[in-house]
C-alpha cells in the first residue's frame, strides 16, 4: 500500500511547477523527492530474491545511465566548446551504459525463462 | 500547455516506469517485462530531453545540426553498448557490469563539468535573464555549487573504482595481487581529506580549478579504495559502485534541476546499498571491514594439523557408485565453477542423475562468485531450471536428508569452522551446512586454501571424499562413468 501511494505521489511532487519558486524551496523539493525515492527503492528492492540479484544489478546499472538525459540537455545547448565536448562525451558513455545494461539484463532474464523461447 | 509541461509529463511517465521496473524484478517471469518497461521509460526520457528548452533554442539558432550531433553520439554509444552486451560471455558478467558502472559514473561527472563551464560562460558573456540565472547559480553554497561538487566527486570515484574492479575481475596481470602496502589506509585517508577540502572549494567558489583538482584527487581515491580489495570481497565492491553510480546520477539531477535523474538515481542508489548490506551480512563482516580491513589472517591454523592423515580421496569409479545410489543430490557451486566454465558440465551430470530418478537441487550461497547472484546466472545459462536454484536459508535444513552434496569450486562458504570455531577468522559467517549431508564430495584441484587463507576441516571430515581434478574434466568423467553403468 505504502509503496503504491508513494510511487504515485513522488513523480507529482517532482514535477510541480518551478516558476517563481525560490532556490531554497526548489532544493528542498528535490531533496524530498530524493529521500522518498530512496525509500521506495528500499521497499521495492528488499523483495527481489537472491536468485535475481545479478539481473537486478545490471538492470539498475542501466537505469543509472539516466544521466544521459542531463548529458543531452547540456550537450545540446552548445553554449561553449568545452561544455559541448564534455556533454557529447557524457552522451556517448551514458548511452553505452544504458544500452549495454538493458540488453545484457534482457539476455540474462531470457536464460531464466528457457521455456518461453 | 507549454512544451515544458509535456516534457515534465514525459519525465513523470519515465519515473513511474522505472519504479514499476524495479517492482517487477521480484520474479523471473515478470522481470523480463520489468526490464523492457525500464528501457521504454529510458527511451521516453531521452526523447523528452531533446525537446528541452536549451536544446530547442540552440536548434533555432544553428539549424538542425546540434540535434544531429546528439543523435550521432547517442547512436554510436548505444551501438557500442548493445554489441558489447550481446557478445560478452556470461562468465564475464561481473567485469561487464563494473565497466558499465564506470561509464555511468564518468557520464555524471562530465555532465557536471559541462554544466559548470557553460554556466560560467553564460554568467560572463550573455545579457538578460539567462545571465541573471547563471550568476545566481554560481553563488557560493547554492544547490548548483553543492551538486556540482558531489557529482564530480562521486562520479570520479565511481569511474576509477570501477575500472580497477574491472581489471581485477578480468584478471589483468597488473591487478593480480591485492595492494597490501601497510600505509594504504593513510594514503586513502589523505586523499579523502584532500577531496573534502577541494569539495569545500567547489561549494564556496564554483571555480573550475577546484573542480579539475577534485576530479584528479577523487579519481586517485577510487583507485586506492578498490586496489586493496581481494577477490571474494568483489561482490561488495560491485554493489557499492552500483550504488555510487546511482547517487552520481542523482547529484547530476540536482545540478540541472531534473526530477527524473533524481528519482532514477536514488532508486539505483538504494538498490546498491541494500545489496551491499546483504553481501556484508552474508560474510558476517562490516562494510568498513571489507573496505579497509582485509581479512585478519593472523590467527593461522596449521593446515597439516587439520588435514594430516584424514584426507580420503576417491577415484571416478568410486564416486560414480556413490552417486548412483543417491536419492537426493545437492550441488554446491562456487567461483571455481565460473573459472572452470563448468556450468554446462554440471548440467550434464545432473541430467544423467535425474534420468536415474535422483532428485537434484543447487545450493547457492549469497556471496558465491564475484557478484551478487553470479552462480544463478551461470547455471541459468546452462538451462538449469530456476526452481532448482535454492537460497541458503531454504536449503540448509534439508542437508541432513541429503545423500550426497557435491562441492565444486567453493571453499570458505562451506567451511564448518565458521560455525564451530569461535577463533576462526570467518567465525559467525553464515555457511551452507554441507557437512551434515550423508556424503560430501569435494571436487578441487588441491588442498589450497580459499580466499580467507584458512584450512577447511570439511575436507578432513569422515563423510567427505576428495576428488582432486579440474572441475570441468571431473564432471565430464563422472557423467561418462555413470552413463556407462
Amino acid at each position: 500500500m505504502i509503496i503504491v501511494l508513494l510511487a504515485n505521489v513522488l513523480p507529482l511532487l517532482a514535477t510541480s511547477p518551478t516558476l517563481g519558486e525560490d532556490p531554497a524551496s526548489r532544493f528542498i523539493r528535490l531533496l524530498t523527492v530524493f529521500l522518498l525515492a530512496m525509500w521506495v527503492g528500499f521497499e521495492v528492492i528488499t523483495k527481489v530474491p537472491q536468485r535475481l540479484h545479478t539481473p537486478l544489478t545490471s538492470g539498475s546499472n542501466a537505469i543509472s545511465g539516466v544521466t544521459v538525459v542531463g548529458a543531452l540537455v547540456v550537450a545540446g545547448s552548445l553554449t561553449t566548446g568545452f561544455g559541448t565536448l564534455f556533454g557529447l562525451l557524457a552522451v556517448l558513455l551514458a548511452m553505452i551504459n544504458v544500452a549495454g545494461g538493458f540488453v545484457v539484463t534482457h539476455r540474462m532474464l531470457e536464460m531464466f525463462n528457457p521455456k518461453k523461447k | 500547455m507549454s512544451s515544458q509541461v509535456w516534457i515534465n509529463l514525459a519525465y513523470l511517465t519515465s519515473s513511474m516506469l522505472f519504479i514499476v521496473a524495479f517492482k517487477q524484478m521480484s520474479g523471473p517471469r515478470t522481470a523480463v517485462r520489468g526490464n523492457l518497461l525500464g528501457a521504454v521509460g529510458m527511451a521516453i526520457a531521452i526523447v523528452a530531453a531533446c525537446f528541452e528548452q536549451p536544446v530547442t533554442t540552440s536548434i533555432a539558432a544553428h539549424g538542425f545540426w546540434p540535434l544531429l550531433l546528439l543523435v550521432l553520439f547517442a547512436g554510436v554509444g548505444g551501438g557500442i553498448g548493445a554489441t558489447m552486451a550481446r557478445r560478452w560471455p556470461m562468465t564475464g558478467m561481473p567485469q561487464m557490469v563494473a565497466l558499465l558502472n564506470g561509464f555511468g559514473g564518468a557520464a555524471s561527472m562530465l555532465v557536471a563539468a559541462a554544466e559548470l563551464t557553460s554556466t560560467r560562460a553564460v554568467a560572463r558573456f550573455e545579457e538578460g535573464t539567462r545571465q541573471a540565472v547563471a550568476v545566481a547559480s554560481l553563488e557560493p553554497w547554492t544547490q548548483f555549487a553543492i551538486a556540482i561538487g558531489l557529482a564530480c566527486f562521486i562520479g570520479s570515484v565511481t569511474l576509477t573504482g570501477s575500472l580497477v574492479a574491472f581489471g581485477k575481475l578480468h584478471e589483468l596481470p597488473q591487478f593480480k595481487k591485492p595492494w597490501d602496502n601497510p600505509n594504504r589506509k593513510w594514503v586513502s585517508l589523505a586523499l579523502a581529506l584532500a577531496a573534502l577540502f577541494l569539495m569545500w572549494g567547489v561549494f564556496s567558489t564554483s571555480q573550475l580549478l577546484f573542480f579539475l583538482l577534485l576530479v584528479l584527487v577523487a579519481a586517485a581515491l577510487g583507485v586506492t579504495l578498490t586496489l586493496p580489495i581481494g577477490g571474494a570481497d568483489m561482490p561488495v565492491v560491485i554493489c557499492l559502485l552500483n550504488s555510487y553510480s546511482g547517487l552520481a546520477a542523482a547529484a547530476a539531477g540536482f545540478v540541472i534541476d531534473n526530477s527524473v535523474l533524481v528519482i532514477a538515481g536514488s532508486l539505483v542508489g538504494a538498490s546498491g546499498l541494500i545489496l551491499t548490506a546483504i553481501m556484508c551480512q552474508a560474510m558476517n563482516r562490516s562494510l568498513i571491514g571489507v573496505l579497509f580491513g582485509g581479512l585478519g589472517t593472523t590467527a593461522t591454523i596449521d593446515a597439516d594439523e587439520v588435514y594430516a592423515g584424514k584426507i580420503k580421496s576417491a577415484d571416478t569409479e568410486e564416486l560414480a557408485m556413490v552417486l548412483e545410489q543417491a536419492d537426493r543430490v545437492v550441488i554446491v557451486p562456487g567461483y571455481g565453477l565460473a573459472v572452470a566454465q563448468a556450468q554446462h558440465a554440471v548440467r550434464e551430470l545432473a541430467d544423467v542423475l535425474e534420468e536415474r530418478g535422483t532428485s537434484i537441487a543447487y545450493a547457492i550461497h549469497p556471496v558465491a562468485g564475484r557478484m551478487p547472484g553470479h552462480m544463478n546466472v551461470l547455471l541459468a545459462e546452462a538451462d538449469i531450471p530456476y526452481e532448482q536454484l535454492c537460497e541458503m536459508d531454504d536449503i540448509n535444513p534439508t542437508f541432513p536428508e541429503t545423500d550426497v552434496a557435491i562441492v565444486i569450486g567453493a571453499n570458505d562458504v562451506v567451511n564448518p569452522a565458521a560455525r564451530n570455531d569461535p577463533d576462526s577468522p570467518i567465525a559467525g559467517m553464515p555457511i551452507l551446512d554441507v557437512d551434515k549431508a550423508q556424503t560430501v564430495v569435494v571436487i578441487k584441484r588441491s588442498l589450497s586454501p580459499g580466499f580467507a587463507g584458512i584450512p577447511n576441516p570439511l575436507f578432513a571430515a569422515d563423510n567427505t571424499l576428495m576428488y582432486f581434478a579440474d572441475g570441468k574434466k571431473a564432471l565430464i568423467d563422472l557423467t561418462a562413468a555413470i552413463a556407462r553403468d
